[in-house]
């Protein structure tokens, strides 16, 4: 049985993971190599990473942080932030990562996901949307971007569709309301998303505890979780390890890998 | 020396990683000269069967890789998509593949299941091989699986919506549905069972 997926979520900056609060306010945490090899060897099902200067700093992504992450840690992993063209997604694939993220680009150019699943594969493109509540479209979310600071007037159902049927693998959902309160994930987002896409979906925004998790993972159908503040915010008064957390989803009916599977 | 096949979108770097961790060296082949030196092939796979043929016959590397697989014995390990074209089809594009095994490449029930799969699955490997491999669980990213005619080439299953061939094996050749390069340690320990093999033991 397919077991849900924990992903640990990095923010970059010049090489180091840094932890935001919706957004803003980002602190410096550890170096992103030291960090991607401690949480492997923890027993993470997944990276992903956001070189989150990349676009406003207009430059393409970090390669060399990605090349340093591939030589030692072998789960997948997924990089995002700056990745502008096809060539700007093969030089992070050659880099060694499995699959690359796109969010504001996308949202510019939407042809981006046809032709990144052409060239590498559906299951190299991961379609990341930050999205919150509205009352302006027929879903009441609508999509933001660049950082969530623009709304596009976007209705994020209709968005994740066409992102499907344009091509992409997977779709990761990022609830602005809820991303940093450490509150839980956004269950009514992520129902609507499952009732109107058949790709996997990822949930992002909100996870502080390990119950957050079971929730999302008993009364959803998301595959994937977001994780980042409760595995090492220094914010927060106490951090979970991976295999507690795992351990509390295996003992709550959820179907995980085992941290130590050798 | 270990050779891995590097072609247009396949993860071939991800594999040289992983084979390096081992502290093995090995080498890229982009042609088919680059094989006859081969103690062990690799051949990786992201993207469609048919994209992955096309790129093997753009190189001229077929003949070579038939020769070195089929007729020196040489062990090969195939992932993913380098699982797949060796059946003689694959329903994805309706793709005509190597027909090294017989059998056919199917897709998942969307119905059933969401397609693409996507994360780690537990496998049960069903018969004994020269090549090691314990029960575990082992990063999977595929629409489509293999449908093999002959059972006994069945080396590994899972379920999704229903079992599939999740690793197969015949002689000299292997080969994962699952990504073993990046399925942590389970997937190290059965690439290190694979590039342990000499000709001797197959």
């Amino acid at each position: 049985m397919l077991t849900k997926r924990l992903i640990a979520c990095f923010d970059i900056i010049g090489g180091r993971v840094t932890k935001a609060v919706q957004f803003q306010d980002n602190i410096d945490v550890a170096p992103a190599e030291e960090l991607a090899k401690s949480m492997y060897d923890a027993g993470i099902d997944e990276l992903i990473f956001y070189d989150i200067t990349a676009s406003s700093e207009k430059r393409s992504i970090d390669i060399e942080t990605v090349k340093k992450v591939a030589k030692n840690v072998f789960i997948p992993f997924t990089v995002g932030g700056g990745l502008k063209s096809l060539a700007d997604m093969y030089e992070a694939l050659k880099a060694g990562a499995e699959k690359v993220s796109v969010d504001s680009m996308a949202v510019r150019n939407p042809d981006i996901i046809y032709q990144g699943a052409k060239a590498f594969g559906s299951q190299c493109v991961v379609l990341s949307t930050q999205v919150k509540k509205t009352n302006k479209t027929t879903s009441g979310y609508e999509v933001f971007i660049d950082g969530a600071r623009l709304a596009t007037g976007m209705d994020a159902v209709e968005w994740i569709k066409r992102g499907e049927s344009l091509g992409a693998g997977e779709i990761c959902l990022n609830s602005i309301d809820k991303d940093g309160t450490l509150s839980g994930y956004d269950l009514e987002l992520m129902r609507l998303a499952e009732s109107s896409v058949n790709i996997p979906l990822i949930a992002s925004g909100g996870g502080g505890t390990p119950e957050h998790l079971k929730t999302l993972f008993t009364e959803t159908q998301a595959q994937a979780a977001i994780i980042s503040s409760m595995l090492y915010s220094p914010r927060l008064k106490r951090n979970f390890p991976v295999s507690e957390i795992k351990k509390y989803l295996k003992e709550n009916g959820v179907c995980v890998r085992p941290p130590k599977a050798y | 020396m270990i050779k891995i096949i590097n072609y247009k979108a396949g993860n071939a770097p991800s594999v040289m990683h992983a084979v390096n961790k081992l502290g093995y060296s090995a080498e890229f082949a982009f042609k088919s000269e680059d094989l006859l030196s081969a103690s062990h092939i690799i051949l990786p796979g992201v993207g469609s069967a048919k994209a992955t043929i096309e790129s093997l016959n753009e190189l001229n590397l077929i003949n070579t890789l038939e020769e070195m697989v089929l007729a020196k014995k040489v062990p090969f390990l195939g992932i993913c998509v380098g699982l797949q074209i060796l059946f003689e089809r694959s329903e994805e594009d309706d793709a005509d593949c190597l027909g090294w095994l017989k059998g056919k490449v199917v897709k998942f029930d969307s119905k059933k299941v969401r397609v693409p799969q996507m994360g780690w699955n537990k496998v049960s490997f069903v018969k004994q091989t020269p090549a090691f491999a314990s029960d575990d669980y082992f990063y999977f990213v595929n629409s489509y699986y293999a449908v093999p005619e002959d059972k006994t080439d069945v080396w590994g299953a899972a379920d999704y919506g229903g079992a599939f061939t999740a690793a197969i094996q015949r002689g000299n050749i292997f080969a994962t549905q699952f990504h073993a390069e990046k399925s942590g340690e389970a997937g190290l320990s059965l690439l290190n069972n694979f590039l342990k093999l000499t000709r001797e033991d197959l």
